[in-house]
């Protein structure tokens, strides 16, 4: 969830009135919003790097407010204000106009103009703030959108966007004292505690985009850095914003919510001047789009979703407090709805009968329960699961509850086995080698947590019934989960015959008699893990369902344990 | 997800139990010291009106003092026959080293007499067993002198004529038990250099008790079958239990507190009707985890950072044909009365297997397989584990378990989500319950639930709940006026609320605290 920083006293200022935190807090929530942090950059700074770092830094208070991701229009001070005081019916929602062109640019990007804008330092401060939030949320950290910010004063139209190899490129970036060459750059950015994170973007392309004006001035490098030349300052007066993208829809969407902002400040409020894009088939387009949009839905259908009874007077009314202009056209309970540009998140009906239950307030609506009946059945392999565990906790083992996730050691290397015979399902991204593998057996899990507890009185008897998972090409995604029944006996003699014994008795809670046919028998058997000629494969009517036996040494020392220790681990899906 | 730590609990597991001197009598109680002794102390005790010190009487008896500890302790069992009172008093007592010089003499007077008067090599005066102390403190106390310039090597004379040995003698009187007479300096001196050391002796103050005997009669520990079928317990004296002991603990196995908050969750859900879902796959692939949920394809929680993917198997294959172009389109165009996300769909993504982030992966596969019947209303619930590639610390794990209730039916309302949601948390024993606002790609409405936290005084997020979205269910081809309301929380945080827990590594995993487990109560979540 991105989170909005402001002045508070700037805050309500622009809301024109003071609100107790506590008070503004309640707004929030009602609004959707959450007053995450009461903080001041002192504040900030002194718990960051010390009080000696913080003195002298502004102890004005700061808001920190969390917004939901899907809400660019409340990405800054202007968006906030603007979205509270309509909701608080203070405002009417401003209506965005787009007026004749004089730029054009050329091709794969979307621009527009702010003409005689201006700027104070909060202003800029914002404005600016408001790229950096945008570049984070929609724009995917710069890889699907790019935007650009220049001084229109500065260079001469028609633009060009192109791409060239990096070292054709040549130029003075932004708040740099000499000239670069792309290749350089890139090199010289590595170490960029901010724009590195961007560089990985276009690293390995052979050609970069880059954005000309017609006197050959480098505009912008999209997406790591602006040319100095452009530059924007507290004095400019008229912005030149361009936004490059590998999706059009969210470039779009990123330059309605800038234009839409920042209008604001313009000597004709709220008005943004178009620019034409020509596309090299020729094709052109003119942006901003600023498009409205008007849905029809029924007050019936807002009061059956939400489960209240307002006439569709009151649900326009309720809509208009969230910025979405609503008017009751006359035919039945028919209201319409014009949702502006700042409102990319509203795409269906649904997200309109959502505003509506918000302005109405969430913690109005009648709470009532559903008349659904239904019957409820527990899933066979839990129900199984459940009534093993309470008895294996009645005879005297302690339920262990283990990571799904571990190393390839730990299944292969720890346990005498070939990691390549473990059917082992890999993890492609595993951040530590605690995350490389989904666990074939539950037997490293129980050890390790024998592990931990060393110190704990002897013996220590352990089970879990969980899921292991293997690869199975019969299954759609390639793996399925196997519920197992695991369970280490621990002291200072390996104890067989107590692990032998717990078969007996899960056998006998499964209802299963010991004999070769229909019943349960075990047989001696090979296996890398346990001590030779000290384990034996486990079957349940013909069919092996797992083994028991003493643990190899080698395993106990892998596994940092001293003492013998046995072991037993079946899979319980036959006894369904 | 947030944990306030002064929220939890203080700890429960204080096993720190009222220690006691003895443990109950036990078969074959060997404490009993002998009888002779103990009617040798109340003998002695009988002559002293107003009580006597345990180190007297060790004195007077000849007795190691310990000796008389474990008498006092036996006539302390049973019962008011003697009183006593606990005291500690310290005393100096030489060392080791303390008591051979006060035996020798020190380690300078040593070296003095050992030197003739014609001296003697210094390098044979190193080689006494005193010879290094000794010489250092014989020069500083100007007893002895040097002669660098001797021919035939360094050379060790006596200076004076006589001496006297302080040292020792200021030993000596502590050994008879005069330390009194030292001043405190001296016996500090003597302690540097390791010769006094002050000890604690803790004794006992003992008097007379209120059923003061000199005689004692053996008490029985234990009840005997012997005893009953003789009826000789009823000539018998039994020695006092002691209840303020502990007893001995169950020989038993545990359930973990986890699964145990499990079981009651799961219960809770079978009350109000609900059936269980499949969650027993936690490989799953893109497409059921997020594309079907109408989670767009650049959605930040698709990101490497995020979500675990699979190396192998890498790939999905067999998706529902059909279905799933009805989802590309959705995503890509719009539809069903949305305007979609407008963006290349891609089947390759889709494909990417990962482990599921949630389980309402499960939730989608079982709401798609519902549509492919007549419908139905259902109620669904799942508490299985999901994985998520984040950033750990003592409240986050990689793995978690996901607690999520389905409710699917023709006009069900936000209300509706809300009165059910009502239920759920009473049953939890939360009955203040507020809703905030949220966003959730794949609900609309979206609200996150508060509860109100009577010891924290404040609204606390307690779950995440919603509508799905029209363009999750109807392109599965469940029916226009059905709505499915659904709702989830993580297992793990009420888990660690209910038993005090701070750090979720000592609730989940192997670094968990058996004796915890051990220990752990039974869980009623209403109380």
């Amino acid at each position: 969830m991105p989170t909005v920083s402001v002045k508070r006293d700037l805050l309500f200022e622009a809301l024109g009135q003071k609100y107790t935190d506590e008070e503004f807090d309640e707004l929030c929530f009602e609004f959707g919003l959450e007053l995450d942090e009461i903080t001041s950059e002192k504040e900030i700074l002194s718990r960051e790097q010390g009080d000696e770092k913080a003195e002298g830094a502004s102890d004005v208070v700061l808001y920190k407010i969390d917004v939901p991701a899907n809400r660019y229009d409340l990405l800054c001070l202007e968006g906030l204000v603007r979205g509270l005081q309509v909701f608080k019916e203070k405002l009417e929602a401003p209506r965005y106009k787009r007026v004749s062109p004089t730029a054009s640019v050329r091709p794969h990007a979307v621009a527009a103009v702010l003409r005689n804008i201006t700027f104070t330092q909060e202003r800029y401060e914002s404005f600016i703030e408001l790229q950096e939030k945008l570049h984070q949320n929609i724009c995917r950290k710069r890889t699907l959108v790019a935007i650009g910010t220049h001084d229109l004063d500065t260079i001469s139209g028609p633009f060009t966007y192109t791409a060239k190899p990096p070292g054709d490129i040549r130029f003075k970036p932004l708040n740099q004292s000499k000239e670069y060459t792309a290749a350089e750059l890139m090199s010289h950015y590595k170490t960029d505690s901010h724009l590195r994170h961007y560089l990985h973007i276009m690293e390995n392309e052979p050609l970069y985009p880059i954005i000309y004006d017609s006197n050959g001035i480098v505009l912008s490098m999209p997406p790591i850095i602006n040319g100095d030349h452009s530059k924007i300052s507290l004095n400019t007066k008229n912005i030149f914003i361009e936004c490059t993208a590998t999706d059009l829809t969210k470039a779009k969407i990123t330059l309605d919510m800038i234009v839409t902002m920042f209008s604001e400040y313009c000597d004709e409020p709220f008005t943004v001047e178009e620019a034409e894009v020509v596309y090299p088939d020729g094709r052109l387009c003119v942006y901003p789009e600023l498009a409205y949009r008007t849905e029809t839905l029924s007050g019936d259908f807002i009061n059956k979703r939400v489960g209240i009874n307002e006439s569709a007077e009151s649900i326009a009314q309720l809509l208009t407090r969230m910025c979405l202009r609503s008017e009751v056209s006359g035919e039945g309970d028919l209201i319409q709805v014009e949702i502006p540009p700042t409102r990319a998140d509203v795409i269906h009906a649904c997200d309109i009968m959502e505003d509506a239950a918000i302005a109405y307030g969430f913690n109005n609506i009648f709470r009532s329960t559903p008349r659904t009946y239904t019957v409820a059945n527990q899933l066979p392999l839990n129900k199984l699961t459940e009534l093993l565990r309470q008895d294996l906790a009645a005879a005297g083992f302690t339920e262990a509850l283990t990571f799904a996730l571990c190393s390839q050691e730990d299944i292969a290397d720890k346990l005498r086995k070939n990691i390549v015979e473990t059917r082992a399902v890999h993890i492609s991204n595993p951040k530590t080698a605690e995350f490389q593998v989904v666990r074939t057996c539950l037997l490293p899990g129980l050890l390790k947590t024998l592990a931990a507890n060393r110190k704990m009185p002897l013996p220590l008897k352990l089970f879990e019934i969980s899921d292991v998972v293997l690869k199975d090409e019969t299954k759609d995604v390639g793996a399925r989960n196997n519920r197992r029944l695991c369970a280490v006996y621990y002291n200072k003699s390996p104890g067989f015959e107590v692990i032998h014994g717990l078969l007996d008795r899960v056998m006998q809670l499964l209802d299963v008699k010991p004999g070769r046919n229909q019943g349960y028998h075990i047989q001696a058997a090979e296996d890398s893990t346990f001590f030779p000629g000290r384990c034996a494969e486990i079957f349940s009517c013909g069919k092996s369902i797992g083994h028991l036996g003493v643990l190899h040494p080698d395993v106990i020392s892998r596994f940092e344990l001293t003492m013998p220790c046995s072991a037993i681990d079946i899979d319980i899906e036959p006894f369904l | 997800m947030l944990i306030c730590s002064d929220w939890m609990l203080s700890p429960r597991f204080t096993a720190d139990v009222t220690s006691c001197p003895f443990p109950r009598p036990s078969q074959g109680d060997s404490s009993m010291a002998d009888t002779g002794l103990l009617e040798s102390l109340l003998r002695l005790l009988e002559t002293v009106d107003d009580g006597t010190d345990s180190q007297d009487v060790a004195a007077d008896l000849g007795v190691d003092h310990q000796v008389i500890v474990g008498a006092v302790k036996s006539l302390q069992a049973l019962g008011e026959v003697i009183s006593t009172e606990q005291k500690s008093s310290k005393h100096w007592e030489l060392t080791g080293e303390g008591r051979e010089i006060a035996e020798q003499g020190s380690h300078e007077a040593r070296v003095f007499n050992a030197i003739p008067d014609e001296g003697l090599p210094q390098n044979e005066l190193m080689k006494m067993p005193s010879g290094k102390v000794g010489f250092s403190k014989a020069m500083s106390n100007k007893w002895i002198r040097l002669d660098k310039a001797h021919e035939g090597g360094p050379r060790v004379f006596k200076t004076v004529e006589t001496i006297e040995d302080t040292v020792r003698d200021k030993l000596q009187l502590v050994q008879k038990g005069q330390s009194a007479k030292l001043e405190d300096k001296e016996k500090n001196d003597l302690k540097k250099r390791k010769l006094l050391s002050e000890v604690t002796v803790k004794s006992y103050w003992i008097t007379k008790g209120s059923s003061f005997s000199t005689t004692i009669t053996k008490q029985e520990t234990e009840l005997t079958p012997e005893m009953i079928a003789s009826g000789i317990w009823k000539e018998k004296t039994f020695k006092p239990y002691n209840f303020e002991a502990m007893g001995v603990a169950a020989d038993c196995g545990h359930l973990h507190p986890l699964m145990k908050v499990r079981t009651q969750f799961r219960q809770i859900f079978l009350e109000m009707g609900f059936t269980e879902m499949p969650t027993n796959n936690f490989i799953e692939s893109s497409f059921w985890n997020f594309d079907s949920l109408f989670q767009p394809q650049q959605h930040p929680a698709r990101d490497q950072h995020d979500t675990f993917f699979i190396s192998d198997p890498a790939l999905a294959h067999e998706f529902p044909q059909d279905y799933l172009e009805r989802v590309k389109k959705v995503h890509s165009e719009g539809g069903y009365g949305s305007q979609g996300y407008k963006y290349d769909w891609k089947i390759e993504e889709a494909q990417k297997n990962l482990l599921r982030t949630h389980t309402t992966a499960v939730s989608a596969r079982m709401l798609y397989k519902l549509a492919q019947q007549k419908f139905t209303p259902v109620k669904y619930f799942s508490i299985d584990r999901v994985f998520r590639n984040e950033t750990l610390d003592a409240t986050h794990l990689a793995e978690f378990h996901q607690i999520e209730g389905v409710v699917a039916d023709y006009g069900l309302t936000l209300g509706n989500l809300m009165g059910v949601l009502h239920q759920f948390f009473t049953k939890l024993g939360i009955t203040k319950l507020r809703f905030k606002p949220a966003y959730n790609p794949y609900t609309e409405p979206s609200m996150e639930v508060f509860s109100y936290h009577e010891g924290l005084k404040k609204w606390v997020e307690v779950g995440n709940s919603g509508v799905f979205r029209p363009e999750m269910l109807l392109p599965m081809g469940l029916p226009e006026g059905v709505s499915v309301i659904a709702w989830g929380l993580s297992l793990e945080r009420p888990t660690m609320i209910k038993y005090g827990i701070n750090n979720i590594r000592e609730l989940v995993g192997h670094k968990v605290n058996l004796q915890m487990v051990y220990d752990s109560p039974i869980c009623r979540l209403d109380s």
